[in-house]
């Protein structure tokens, strides 16, 4: 059988689609036709529909709720309230973050659309019927909007559950309103080193709250079989082996007899990594109703009520010598956490990974502290398409660097570039302690500059100016540079966990006798093409084709336990779990071949698909044949079958960079930003699948443009919240978003198995400082130092009007 | 975002819709293509009881140009006009601003006589109704009377329809050849009403400005036919100074409130800045 003439090896690797192959996505052909199978489109006998009432204030008693009318309307069969949980203790959940949240509000409400009553009915329009007809009777109380304001001396109290527990779940607090203060780095240090700097600049940068908004809201079905006593839940879960675990702590259920699933999901963005009310009383529902109960937000209640993103206020100051050689970083922020701390972190990083603000740059000394409050907005603080609070870091140093370049008159790129972490200074540690993996940023940033065309977009904007003050044109040219690392991939066990499960993730895979194999993964694809990539790691590494091999992931029952996907955590744990893996099949294949082949195993080397004997490539056994083998012979020695597990646990994050360059044209009568070019270049290590890569990075900018540009969730003064709905939140559509221009180069992880670093939130950290910086360069020879975000219509205008531009 | 319980109705003429109307009386809504009122049922802002639609009715689709006069009927969409090659060369005007109407799937449904009956501020057709000088045909049991465009609107969603009327359709002079015209809308993304908007229709004769309508979309609590703002360019040579007074004239009847969009001020501003460049766009499409 081996006497036919052996394809090349090349031919043989491509015929895989293993790594760096652009083979198009195999869960689209269900998408694309509509086929996929979304929470809300389960439906199961005799299941009920619940859904909320809310709080029409921010701040206010409850003085009464009358559920009477809505229990007469037909078809409502039950109205829960916090008083109906408090005998099972279920009345409040715990966060993610140490705190404890009201699942129905107790008492008090503590921001607008807070969750009150859950009404359950036969189906989803008498639910809606009944939550008109709850009555609730409101003393409406002081509203605490401004974070600022939250530990002033006559602060309204917002939590009165925790008034007197000052020992917070992060150290001890300062005030009611205060939840933690975590700092990292040498204060006292960077305070001299700043002293003795030639220049420094400071600056108040805020990111504003805004909102994940995937297309698809959060949801659940809980179904609680009574027979058996096994609880159900498919839900909407961007980590379903945590829900499992804290579901079971949380209810006493045994773990095993708690079912997590999350089906197919339509984008998750961090928004998905939270516990929310409506899974609770859900799960509450159908243990008292003994049928299952389906609970679905709409749009409006998934922007107000379920996690927010950002709402840091970070004042930064660095330093630098008269050269241009930074000295010192120091950034105090002061952390909008909402009326819960909901936040989405590892449990000993309240700030995520704040400290990554030292950015791309060799900064000797460094500091920052991070004060987390309370106020009457809705819980979160999840990592909106960024690892844990690095797009915050990644925006507010890259503001910055832009301001310390326009106050030395420096050009901003050179002073990236002189102040860049050098190549052979990798593996290299920050001044904030972050030991970075690997990266190349001087050929990253010149490639960019090169391939824009850099300094004749600056020679033009000279020009523009000039013409602009001669008044031949009302719109002022701007470039915005930013070059960011983003710190990927929580994370070692040592350090990084959620409530106390290490951030390690997982594969198994079984090959089957005919050479085919299912692969089941701890993670849970919201769209990024796990169904697609996984394979194509496994293909590599065993040598059976992509196409050959199935992914699994998302049913606690079948996946091997994992943390789930989000931080652009997937390909960094898992995907390493899935090499590993796939190394012990390869392993155990070798044994056999070796048997098969009577030789040695330490005589054969693998080539692609197979193992050959070394000097003798014409005897071989490919992987498909020795998959055969394992459970059709008895081999002395060597179990039957070929399986593997890999728990991974990295030996450390990885950290992806980019260079991004983006060029508006700012009208100044309307205040409208026109963006004429973006090119984004990415280095994400070792690169799977370029085409889910470039999609990946389409998809971050879009979504960078939308939040640099529009989308705020803002509130009142009485705790209402504004643009709380599609109207006037901010989703881009295709007429508004620009053309991409993506590129990329490759420097490995050293410590990944393949390489690989992670890629689908780097166009969201890069792309938010590249047209902020943008925006704010276009007025910068005017002496504008900084505006706020989002830059919308009305901010632009106001901002040229205040540099006495307008007309 | 689901609405309160109500009946449906779909009569197949008009006489049955406007009999069902003096039925049901007032807790009765007409629907056309439902894109202002559905949401509100859906935030239950409206709770209506009974829903009349009024799609099944024939009459009241379709676009007449003769002697003169255009004649569009009320249920014909918005992608309707835009797809009307003799409207466009007509009164090139409507398909302008109907493509800057929400989005192509809203335009398939939305229809004219939604958009101009609802009095919905937000909505663009009436300012330029009022540009033209349409006159809304209303239809009663007692029978048909016509309303000006620029005196229909009394407040937001206040109108000069009558309880048991049905707006049937919009009558407009057509547009003197070579006439000059422009909507200009600025908003912040596909699918949302104007920050302000204005539509200009203006006629140039050997290099003066002989006639100039103006109308503004969103900067008050009903659209604003500008007046005074077409008048300061009538007589003109449309130079610097008349522009600017008409830009003036403009912004002076505006009184939008403070929204996401911007403060008042500022959408005053854009107000003007659309007459302005609106104006400038006419101009140079007269000839």
């Amino acid at each position: 059988m081996n006497d036919q003439t052996i394809p090349p090896a090349a031919e043989r690797a491509a015929a895989l689609q293993g790594l760096g192959s652009s083979r198009k996505r195999v869960e689209d052909a269900r998408f694309t036709q509509g086929k996929g199978n979304y929470v809300d489109d389960i439906k199961l006998p005799g299941m009920l529909f619940g859904d909320f009432a809310r709080s029409s204030h921010g701040h206010a008693r409850i003085k009464s709720i009358n559920k009477e009318a809505a229990l007469a309307v037909p078809g409502v069969i039950a109205v829960l309230t916090a008083e109906d949980l408090k005998p099972l203790n279920l009345h409040y959940m715990p966060t993610l973050a140490g705190d404890v949240q009201a699942v129905l509000a107790d008492e008090k409400v503590l921001f607008q659309n807070q969750e009150i009553a859950f009404v359950v009915a036969e189906d989803r329009y008498a639910a809606a019927d009944g939550v008109e007809l709850i009555e609730v009777e409101y003393e409406e109380l002081p509203a605490l909007v401004d974070p600022f304001k939250a530990m002033d001396d006559d602060a309204p109290l917002l939590r009165e559950d925790i008034k007197d527990k000052m020992d917070g779940a992060h150290g001890p607090r300062k005030h009611y309103n205060h939840i933690f203060y975590w700092e990292e780095g040498d204060k006292e240090g960077t305070d001299k080193a700043l002293a003795e700097s030639d220049v420094v600049v400071e600056e108040l940068i805020t990111y504003p709250r805004c909102h994940p908004s995937p297309i698809e809201t959060c949801g659940c079905v809980a179904s609680m079989d009574k027979i058996n006593g096994k609880l159900t839940i498919w839900g909407t879960f961007q980590a379903p082996h945590a829900v499992r675990t804290v579901a079971s702590l949380i209810t006493n259920i045994a773990e095993h007899n708690i079912r997590i699933v999350s089906p197919d999901i339509g984008g998750g963005f961090g928004n998905k990594v939270g516990v929310y009310p409506g899974y609770i009383c859900a799960a509450v529902a159908s243990i008292v109703t003994g049928v299952p109960v389906k609970w679905i937000e709409d749009k409006i209640e998934n922007l107000t009520a379920t996690a927010f993103a950002r709402d840091y206020h970070m004042t930064g100051k660095i330093g630098a010598t008269k050269d241009g050689k930074i000295t010192a970083l120091s950034c105090n922020v002061l952390a909008d956490h909402g009326a819960f701390d909901a936040c989405a972190d590892p449990t000993q990083f309240p700030a995520g990974f704040f400290s990554i603000c030292t950015g791309s740059y060799d900064i000797p000394v460094a500091h920052c502290g991070v004060d987390g409050v309370y106020t009457n907005k809705a819980p979160g603080g999840v990592a909106y398409r960024c690892s844990f609070r690095v797009t915050e870091a990644a925006y507010m140093i890259e503001r910055m660097i832009d301001i310390l370049a326009r106050k030395m008159d420096m050009d901003p790129a050179e002073l990236r570039m002189k102040n860049f972490i050098k190549k052979e200074q990798f593996p290299y540690t920050s001044a904030l302690g972050w030991e970075y993996d690997s990266g190349d940023y001087h050929t990253a940033m010149e490639k960019a500059m090169e391939t824009v065309g850099y300094k004749a977009l600056r020679a033009e904007q000279v020009e523009n100016r000039a013409a602009f003050a001669r008044g031949e044109t009302r719109a002022l040219m701007g470039v915005g540079v930013a070059f960011f690392t983003e710190i990927v991939g929580a994370g070692p066990v040592k350090n990084c966990d959620i409530l106390g499960l290490g951030m390690f993730d997982s594969c198994e895979i079984r090959i089957h006798p005919t050479g085919s194999a299912i692969a089941r993964v701890g993670t849970i694809s919201q769209g990024q093409g796990h169904a697609t990539t996984f394979p194509q790691i496994l293909a590599s590494e065993i040598g059976l084709p992509a196409e050959d091999i199935t992914v699994e992931e998302g049913d606690t029952d079948t996946a091997p336990y994992g943390l789930g996907t989000y931080g652009s955590r997937t390909t960094p744990v898992a995907g390493a779990a899935a090499a590993m893996a796939g190394r012990k099949i390869r392993a155990k294949a070798q044994m056999i071949a070796a048997y098969l082949l009577e030789v040695h195993d330490g005589d054969l080397e693998w080539d692609v698909d197979r193992f050959q004997v070394k000097g003798n490539p014409e005897k071989f056994k490919t992987m498909k044949e020795l998959a055969f083998a394992a459970y059709s012979q008895a081999i002395p020695g060597i179990e039957p079958g070929l399986e593997a597990v890999s728990y991974y646990d990295p030996p450390n994050m990885t950290y992806p960079f980019g260079a991004y360059i983006c060029v508006v044209d700012v009208d100044v009568d309307t205040g409208v930003v026109d963006v004429r070019r973006f090119y984004a270049l990415d280095d994400c290590g070792t690169r799977i699948n370029p085409m889910i890569i470039e999609g990946q990075v389409h998809g971050g900018l879009t979504e960078a443009l939308a939040i640099a540009m529009g989308q705020e969730i803002s509130y009142d003064a009485m705790g209402n919240v504004k643009g709380g709905s599609l109207m006037d939140y901010y989703l881009p559509t295709a007429v508004e978003t620009p053309v991409w221009e993506t590129d990329h180069t490759v420097t490995p992880s050293p410590h990944h198995p393949i390489g690989a670093k992670g890629v689908g939130e780097s166009p969201n950290v890069g792309g938010v400082p590249a047209f902020s910086n943008a925006v704010n360069d276009a007025f910068a020879h005017l002496g504008l130092t900084h505006t706020q975000m989002p830059h919308d219509h009305w901010r632009v205008w106001q901002t040229a009007q205040r540099l006495g531009v307008t007309g | 975002m689901i609405p309160g319980s109500f009946d449906y109705h779909r009569p197949a003429s008009l006489d049955a819709a406007i009999s069902l109307l003096a039925s049901l009386g007032e807790e009765a809504r007409v629907v056309a293509g439902g894109h202002s009122l559905i949401p509100m049922m859906k935030l239950r802002m409206a709770v209506p009881e009974h829903l009349i639609d009024l799609q099944d009715i024939d009459d009241l689709k379709g676009i007449a140009i003769n002697a003169g006069t255009i004649t569009i009927g009320a249920m014909t969409t918005q992608a309707e006009l835009i797809a009307s090659a003799e409207l466009e060369s007509a009164c090139p005007i409507i398909k302008e601003t109907a493509l800057l109407i929400a989005d192509p799937q809203v335009r398939n449904v939305g229809t004219i006589g939604g958009n101009v009956a609802n009095g919905d501020p937000g909505n663009d057709m009436p300012a330029l109704m009022q540009a033209l000088d349409a006159q809304y045909v209303l239809q009663g049991s007692g029978g048909s009377r016509e309303v000006s465009a620029r005196d229909f609107y009394e407040a937001a969603y206040f109108t000069a329809i009558e309880d048991g009327e049905i707006l049937t359709a919009v009558r407009f002079a057509t547009p003197a050849a070579g006439h000059g015209y422009a909507y200009f809308k600025q908003k912040r993304k596909i699918g949302d009403y104007a920050t302000a908007a204005a539509a200009v229709i203006l006629t140039i004769d050997g290099g003066t400005c002989s006639s100039a309508s103006i109308a503004l979309t969103n900067v008050g609590d009903t659209p604003l036919f500008a007046q005074a703002a077409g008048e300061a360019l009538i007589g003109s040579s449309l130079d610097q100074g008349a522009v600017a007074a008409a830009v003036e004239a403009a912004k002076a009847i505006t009184d939008p409130v403070a929204d996401g969009r911007g403060p008042a001020g500022f959408r005053t501003h854009i107000a003007g800045v659309m007459v302005g460049r609106a104006i400038a766009c006419a101009a140079e499409r007269a000839n």
